[in-house]
């Protein structure tokens, strides 16, 4: 079908008509050209989003207590409420879809450090083995806590990478024997955490050891877990069960929205991610939109051109040419046009989004824009379709001409 | 070479009708040098167009090289054309963007004759009618005589049956115009019909016979000798009638 002869034959065309050439090849690239850019923002957007999520667990729910602000059963509101290892214990073993779970027992404020002559104020977080998951702590050296350390109170602890360097200098941390206000732990791991600097500067001890040796009882601060797989409708049902179990133990209104806080980062998530695909659906009909206003303009400017060209195209009916070639002819231009348009727009979108992306390194909330490159290409392949189908009504047009009518001499 | 019977046209105006050719006998042989003459609204273009296959007839009988002619499709028409068929128009027609030699090339590219070879030929066609220093010379560049030589090589050089030039002469001046006559006289000699239009009597005393169309009807047809003058042909019968067809000649 494209033999050099076509080419040369499009080509004397579209030397002849460059402006024409060159506004309909624009319209196309612009096409394509915002359609990248807009679904590369929205991408950006989305990771964005989810890179506000990176630190913790997506799948999870949050727990802290408050203080009553409704009275209940005869008991006066502004009632603190202290959950104790018991909560915790009912909440994993009765809510169902549980999946990986630990407390949270805090030693307030930082606690100084020493190690050798070196020194420093960090806090503490006394935590169960499944804590790893939920912060998604990632341990580089040694490993995380484990249920025998727990069961046996063992005095070890988990470093962040921060202090690591602050204390050890570079020097192995597995081993060390470290002294949290005047106490001595094992180093058993050096952890790092996506989130900020403060997590970096975080020591896990195991909630047993913590609550014994530091006081604390059986009292603890926060219950968190995974949901596995659950749905969010499911994630709501777990958090209200929890809230339930909760309010019975403590005696609360298990309504009473200062009693205890639950933070469901699957709604939260989730009521992102409904907006993010609200934004995308968007996207893709502004971007759609605009393609089709390209497919128009390809259309259109090749009607004017086939009508400009009515007396040329008589003259290659009379010297033999048929109306199959004329079509060829026609629509050869159109798909040449918004196949070279379309792939120059593509190419100028991608360079734009990886400039944005550059620009954009250090903002949170718009990350890594960037489009699928198989949505790029059949959005492209898309346009040289519509290319053809612009370009086919005016073909058959051209097609139709009558060569008496195209010559006559008026 | 062509043969016409009984050649009914007619066009729709609206509700009217218009029947342009009322009944056309015409046969023509390999190797005429025929001019077709009328007043304008006689039908000689119409009749025209359909010998070039570029328009249908309506009743009546076209056998091409004894071929049927009769209801073929476009694809059909244009693969005859391109075989049996040059035209030579009044402003020439040359393609604007292309140089006389791409012009002269572009009926071989119709018909699927290879580049090269068809670089060639348009080469031998462009020498032939004189002009193979101007080959590569667009045709805003040449001389309205030049430009209509270039299109008469372009009629020639897929090598048709038959010839029709439409008023080939009508834009050009009387000396150019015998020029772009010698040419069209000189392929006579190769067996290829030759028809012309025309309403000037000059162009009409270079041919070997006259056809005088009236009222989309043939008035009179016989044969000429080049450079006898037309008077006695137009002065013999139906001298009502010749009267209108030595008068009306432009439009």
């Amino acid at each position: 079908m494209f033999s050099w002869d076509t080419w040369q034959e499009i080509w004397d065309t579209v030397r002849r008509n460059r402006l024409r050439t060159v506004l309909t090849g624009f319209s196309v690239a612009w096409g394509i050209f915002m359609l990248i850019v807009l679904l590369g923002s929205g991408n950006g957007l989305r990771h964005g989003v989810e890179y506000q999520f990176r630190d913790d667990a997506i799948n999870s729910i949050w727990v802290r207590s408050g203080q009553t602000s409704r009275p209940y059963k005869g008991l006066q509101p502004g009632r603190e409420i202290q959950y104790v290892n018991e909560d915790y214990d009912e909440v994993v073993s009765r809510v169902e879809g549980v999946e990986y779970s630990s407390a949270r027992y805090w030693l307030y404020g930082s606690q100084q450090v020493n190690y050798g002559k070196e020194w420093g104020s960090f806090s503490i977080r006394a935590v169960h083995p499944g804590h790893a998951v939920l912060e998604r702590t990632k341990v580089l050296q040694g490993r995380f806590l484990n249920a025998l350390d727990l069961r046996e109170h063992r005095k070890v602890a988990v470093v962040g990478t921060l202090i690591a360097d602050a204390l050890f200098h570079g020097e192995p941390a597995i081993g060390k024997e470290i002294r949290i206000s005047g106490l001595s732990f094992t180093v058993i791991g050096v952890f790092d955490d996506d989130g900020n600097d403060r997590e970096r500067e975080m020591i896990y001890l195991p909630i047993t050891t913590a609550q014994r040796t530091f006081g604390g009882d059986n009292e603890i601060q926060q219950i968190l877990y995974t949901t596995g797989d659950a749905t969010l409708e499911e994630s709501e049902n777990m958090a209200e069960s929890t809230k339930r179990i909760l309010a019975e133990n403590h005696t609360f209104d298990p309504d009473d929205p200062r009693a205890t806080f639950i933070n469901n980062n699957v709604e939260n998530f989730q009521r992102m991610a409904s907006m993010l695909d609200a934004i995308r659906i968007f996207v893709w009909i502004v971007g759609v939109g605009t393609l089709l206003a390209g497919v128009v303009g390809v259309s259109n400017i090749m009607l004017v051109a086939v009508r400009e060209r009515t007396r040329e195209i008589g003259v290659r009916k009379a010297l033999g040419a048929t109306p199959g070639s004329i079509v060829r002819l026609v629509l050869q231009e159109a798909v040449l046009i918004t196949t070279i348009a379309g792939y120059a727009g593509l190419v100028l979108g991608v360079v734009v989004l990886e400039a944005l992306a550059r620009a954009v390194a250090e903002v949170e909330v718009f990350r890594e824009p960037q489009v699928d490159l198989r949505v790029a290409l059949s959005a492209t392949a898309l346009l040289v379709v519509a290319g053809a189908v612009a370009g086919f009504f005016p073909a058959r047009r051209a097609a139709a001409i009558r060569p008496i009518e195209a010559l006559r001499e008026e | 070479m062509i043969r016409v019977r009984n050649l009914h046209k007619s066009y729709r105006m609206g509700s009217n009708r218009l029947h342009v050719l009322k009944g056309i006998d015409l046969d023509v042989a390999a190797g005429e040098l025929v001019s077709v003459m009328g007043a304008s609204g006689s039908g000689k273009s119409t009749l025209m167009n359909i010998l070039g296959l570029l328009d249908r007839f309506d009743e009546g009988e076209y056998l091409l090289d004894g071929v049927d002619m009769d209801g073929l499709s476009e694809t059909k028409a244009a693969r005859f054309r391109s075989r049996y068929i040059g035209f030579v128009f009044q402003s020439f027609h040359l393609i604007p963007f292309k140089t006389a030699a791409e012009n002269v090339a572009l009926p071989l590219y119709y018909q699927g004759v290879p580049r090269r070879e068809r670089n060639g030929m348009a080469a031998d066609y462009l020498e032939r009618v004189g002009l193979s220093d101007r080959a590569q010379h667009l045709p805003s560049e040449l001389s309205g005589g030049q430009q209509q030589r270039v299109a008469i090589a372009r009629a020639l050089v897929a090598r048709p049956k038959v010839l029709l030039a439409d008023e080939p002469t009508g834009a050009l001046d009387t000396g150019t115009s015998r020029e772009v006559m010698e040419v069209l006289q000189s392929i006579q000699s190769e067996g290829v019909a030759v028809i012309i239009i025309t309403h000037e009597h000059d162009i009409a005393d270079m041919t070997d016979r006259i056809v005088h169309l009236v009222d989309g009807r043939i008035d009179w047809d016989r044969p000429h000798s080049r450079g006898r003058g037309l008077e006695r042909d137009l002065a013999r019968p139906r001298a009502a009638l010749t009267g209108a067809a030595a008068s009306g000649a432009p439009a």
